[in-house]
């Protein structure tokens, strides 16, 4: 497990953690981001921008 | 096969191909991470085949013509990105090969976008020629309307909003079709269900199967072909007159679509890949 760095809830990483990878506290909803693997770190993901999408 | 993994952000999309490219004997797997990217118009990364999962269509775009200038092939092409990224680029090459789609305009001001809403006739679905996810969708019901939006968007937008693309509001019975194309096969679809006109899965609409019929697989097929082909979902109306291609995209997103169709999406995209490199 890992502290939510907005609400310091815990957050569940997945088995296989990528790099950018998005994630989402469950405690307090905010979209988080991997930003490093080794030591594990998370971030806020940034907002999603206007030519975000398919 | 060393395939190069274009992505910025990891969703469950994109996890969801590592963990196949992953699995596959013989697949080397290389991130290319387009926020660490800089290009020299010459340096070729030392893959075979680019796999672009980008969240960004002008940093997708820009890398796929600058990879592609270097000599790698990639999926999908920067000539697709182009044509799907653009809602009226991709307007432009349905309507060249006679796919149907609804009714659309073009326009440059406020005053005739205007009177091509008038032309088409209420409701109508103002679209930016750039956007995903149904953002920035604006329905139309009336002139009042038309005359505000047109307004703030020349106003409050930057360039791109004072090209107003129109589209005539299709009644689509609460939901739409995506069918998911890669190279020449509809390996399935699904139908979005929505109380909302906008029915995108990331706007809550619901994912359930859709058989992939003939007339399905034969429109879908061609919307790709007129954009240039490779791994595509096609987003289609069942309208009054038949089944529209409203949109194509080039960076599809499927994670809650192989569940409810049964096919491993990720799978055919990565076997897709073996075939397009040299």
């Amino acid at each position: 497990m890992y502290e939510c760095p907005v609400c310091g809830g815990e957050v569940e990483i997945s088995p296989d953690p990528v790099e950018g990878e998005l994630l989402e506290c469950a405690e307090c909803g905010v979209e988080l981001e991997i930003m490093a693997l080794d030591p594990l770190t998370l971030g806020e993901a940034p907002d999603a921008e206007e030519d975000w999408g398919e | 096969m060393r395939v190069g993994f274009l992505h910025s952000l990891i969703r469950k999309d994109e996890k969801l191909l590592i963990a196949e490219l992953r699995r596959r004997a013989g697949i080397e797997l290389v991130f290319l991470d387009d926020r660490r990217l800089v290009f020299d118009f010459h340096a070729r990364p030392e893959v075979d085949v680019v796999l672009e999962r980008s969240i960004n269509h002008s940093r997708a775009m820009h890398a796929l013509r600058l990879f592609e200038g270097a000599g790698t092939p990639c999926v999908n092409t920067y000539e697709v990105s182009r044509r799907c990224g653009d809602k009226i680029l991709t307007a432009a090459s349905l309507a060249e090969r006679g796919v149907p789609q609804p009714e659309a305009r073009v326009a440059f001001t406020p005053e005739s976008a205007l009177d091509a809403i008038e032309e088409l006739g209420y409701p109508v679905v103002l679209k930016p020629a750039v956007g995903s996810w149904g953002r920035l969708l604006s329905k139309i019901n009336d002139r009042d309307a038309a005359e505000t939006v047109l307004e703030h968007k020349s106003i409050l937008g930057s360039y791109h909003h004072s090209i107003f693309f129109v589209q005539k509001y299709v009644a689509k019975g609460g939901r739409d079709i995506r069918s998911f194309v890669v190279g020449d096969e509809c390996v399935a679809a699904i139908y979005r269900t929505s109380g909302h006109w906008i029915t995108n899965t990331a706007r809550g609409g619901l994912a359930t199967n859709c058989s992939v019929t003939p007339e399905l697989a034969d429109l879908s097929l061609r919307a790709a072909d007129a954009v240039g082909g490779g791994v595509l979902a096609v987003d289609l109306f069942e309208s009054a007159d038949g089944l529209l291609v409203n949109e194509v995209n080039y960076t599809m997103e499927f994670r809650n679509s192989t569940d409810v169709t049964g096919v491993n999406i990720p799978e055919r995209i990565v076997s897709y890949l073996a075939e397009v490199r040299p």
